[in-house]
């Protein structure tokens, strides 16, 4: 058996999601931009005729950022992660890198062709399940591969004990599995008969109400299980790692965890507070999401309190910064949700922008930002060469904190004014705005979500710059760094 | 410790994550199922023009802007109607309820807006509702409505989830060779309440453009 020391670990397939990652992140928030600029400044919809209008562009937004951008950093960061926890090289099994490398191209190749499909209006127009059923059917193929590939790499472990981050990958496997399976269930019209009409479309498994449940607890879960869930495991990893401090408490990650499992699928009714859905359902879902606040700042605190008596490296590494204020902007995002899910909230707060805000402050300022640090702890390590600039990662940092709080701040007033224009009677108790003064005047909001996303995108080229100069022009390491990221 | 052992056996681990996961939606989902998929009483499906409809609407993403559901408040139902039931939504696959208002909600549009006011809309919306910030649906206009998979979507739900389609709903070629002239003579009802001589032209032909279909689906929405 090789001893830790002389393991040296494969990094091709790492380095390849990495670079979808960037290739995803700069397209699906290129879009976004586009589209919150639309609707500031409704012009802009025909730039692309029938194909670039807001409708369109909108699923395209959301699902290249999840499916493309999250999921690509969930992967690459698995293939880093999964190796160095599990003290198995990935080369030592040419099975598991043949699956790595097919699960890598089906991947990609799928992914283009599905956003290719949403430009041409196929859609089962199932929030963030868009895709259609022949797109469905190779996501379950790469997750399939992707299951092989983790359960593949534990099976050939050196160390027996799994670490957090490796309770929070196979949560990330097993949770979207059954959720996406179960959500997507729909039968192809064409095979349902002799093969009429389009051989794209296909009718959902459930009806009204069962559908709108159905949709939610996965909607709400695929927020939990891609969006929170693996980002948990890379700040479990990267946190210490380049903080060089371990993890504050193990049975406040115990709490967390087994917390988040179980409180989470609950709290997807929420969605639904004032709908047909039955009363208990939203009651439930309301109660389960207050409580959902105890795993998510488990977790949160937990990070937090790793960097005791080491804050001074918030001054003087930027990529401490990066993973500390997503761990805030995680904290500030789950006690926001749960807010929205109080009812009496929530019957001013669904169907506004306030809701996009939330999305966002929890995407934008947790999910991007730690995947974007766990890109910058792993590029010198996987190129063996320094980060390229410093000063660059310091402007990124500020820029896209700026654009975070621009979007959230803008959202919550654009969201708050407009729930209480829809129900503002006068003294007669008859409706004082009609529906049009309540779209007019977000247009300044609008125009600051846009400025806002702008602000983010560049800070995320400048990202993308960063790691290309890395790879080509970082000054060339001679051992690996042990912890803290040397950078120029 | 009982949890010190599950983290050194990754089979178990992986066992107990999924059944802690499963229980939410066992308990929340699965007990109302059968309740909440029945229709209201005497209840009819969608015509096959307005489930072509439907389809465009899905394939413009309409509801990314609009939303499908009255909530029972009374400034809601002063404004759009009266509040949303189950048994409403019985026939629809997949649901389209939305979640975003950045337009009006639109469950009961067919009761207040009339086939004219929606063509000049979707043409213009800005210039129908000044301030507007909806993108006009030109394409729309040109681009033809697939009613053959509108069809082929019928005799699924009819076959599978038992929808009250009639007999004359079969999954072949011939039965919707012989139904074709029905969805078509309701297209041409919706095209005489138009003005664009293009879409009149293209019904007369046996074409349905996607704007008729649409506004077939919006005018069956009370």
């Amino acid at each position: 058996m090789q001893s830790n020391a002389t393991l040296e670990y494969d990094y091709s397939l790492a380095k390849k999601f990495t670079y979808l990652t960037i290739l995803f992140g700069v397209l699906g928030m290129l879009i976004g931009t586009l589209i919150a600029a639309q609707l500031a400044f409704p012009e802009l919809n025909y730039l692309l005729g029938e194909y670039g209008t807001f409708s369109r562009l909108r699923p395209i937004h959301t699902n290249t950022v999840i499916f493309g951008f999250t999921v690509s950093g969930v992967f690459a960061t698995w293939f880093y992660v999964g190796q160095r926890v599990l003290k198995v090289s990935m080369a030592e099994s040419k099975f598991l890198m043949f699956i790595g490398n097919l699960q890598f191209w089906i991947y990609f190749v799928g992914a283009l062709l599905a956003t290719v499909s949403l430009f041409f209006g196929f859609s089962t127009a199932k929030e963030y399940a868009e895709y259609e059923w022949p797109f469905d059917v190779v996501i379950v193929l790469v997750w399939v591969l992707w299951g092989i590939s983790i359960m593949g790499l534990i099976g050939i472990r050196r160390e027996k004990a799994l670490y957090i981050s490796v309770w929070y990958y196979l949560a990330c496997f097993l949770g979207v599995a059954m959720l996406y399976l179960f959500n997507n269930m729909a039968i192809p019209t064409y095979f349902a008969t002799e093969g009429l009409g389009n051989v794209l479309h296909s009718v959902s498994m459930y009806s009204g109400t069962n559908d709108a449940l159905v949709q939610w607890w996965y909607g709400h879960n695929a927020v939990a299980f891609a969006f929170t869930v693996p980002i948990i495991a890379m700040s479990y990893y990267f946190l210490p790692k380049e903080s060089g401090q371990a993890i504050y408490s193990y049975k406040l990650s115990l709490l967390s965890f087994w917390g988040l499992m179980f409180v989470y699928l609950w709290a997807g009714s929420h969605h639904l507070l004032w709908s047909t859905v039955p009363d208990w359902m939203q009651t439930m879902g309301s109660a389960f999401s207050i409580v959902l606040i105890l795993p998510s700042w488990g977790s949160a605190i937990n990070m937090l309190l790793t960097m005791k008596g080491e804050w001074n490296q918030l001054t003087d590494n930027p990529l401490i910064k990066f993973m500390v204020l997503a761990s805030t902007f995680y904290m500030l995002s789950t006690i926001e949700g749960p807010i929205q899910a109080i009812k009496s909230v929530n019957a001013i707060a669904h169907f506004t922008d306030w809701i996009p805000g939330h999305v966002h402050d929890g995407v934008l300022g947790w999910v991007a930002f730690m995947i974007m640090a766990s890109i910058f702890h792993m590029a010198p390590r996987m190129f063996k060469r320094e980060l390229y600039s410093k000063k660059l990662m310091e402007q990124q940092f500020w820029i896209q904190t700026t654009a975070v709080v621009l979007y959230f701040t803008s959202m919550w007033i654009a969201g708050i004014t407009q729930g209480m224009m829809w129900r503002a009677v006068d003294e007669y108790g008859n409706l004082m705005y009609s529906f049009i003064d309540t779209v007019t005047v977000l247009h300044p909001y609008y125009t600051i979500r846009a400025v806002a996303g702008v602000l983010y995108v560049t800070g995320f080229i400048m990202f993308a710059y960063n790691i290309f100069k890395t790879m080509t022009a970082g000054k060339v390491l001679t051992q690996e760094p042990q912890f803290r990221t040397p950078m120029a | 410790m009982f949890f010190h052992w599950l983290e050194k056996n990754p089979f178990f681990f992986a066992s107990a994550v999924s059944i802690v996961i499963s229980f939410a939606g066992l308990i929340e989902i699965v007990p109302n199922f059968a309740k909440a998929a029945q229709p209201l009483v005497d209840m009819k499906p969608r015509s096959v023009l307005e489930l072509a409809g439907k389809d465009v609407y899905m394939k413009d993403n309409c509801n990314t802007c609009h939303s499908q559901l009255i909530r029972p408040f009374k400034s809601e139902t002063d404004r759009y109607g009266d509040y949303s039931l189950s048994g409403e939504y019985a026939y629809d696959r997949p649901f389209l309820w939305g979640s975003k208002r950045t337009g009006p909600d639109l469950h009961r549009v067919g009761n207040y807006r009339t086939t004219d006011w929606h063509e000049n809309h979707m043409l213009n919306p800005a210039l129908i509702v000044p301030g507007s910030i909806m993108p006009a649906y030109k394409h729309q206009f040109t681009n033809l409505a697939d009613i053959e998979t509108a069809y082929a979507e019928a005799v699924t739900v009819k076959n599978i989830f038992h929808t009250p389609y009639g007999d004359e709903f079969q999954g072949t070629r011939a039965a919707w060779e012989a139904y074709k002239p029905t969805v078509l003579a309701e297209a041409a009802a919706i095209a005489a309440d138009m003005k664009n001589q293009d879409v009149k032209d293209a019904v007369a032909k046996g074409e349905v453009p996607e704007i008729v279909a649409l506004i077939a689906y919006l005018n069956s929405l009370k």
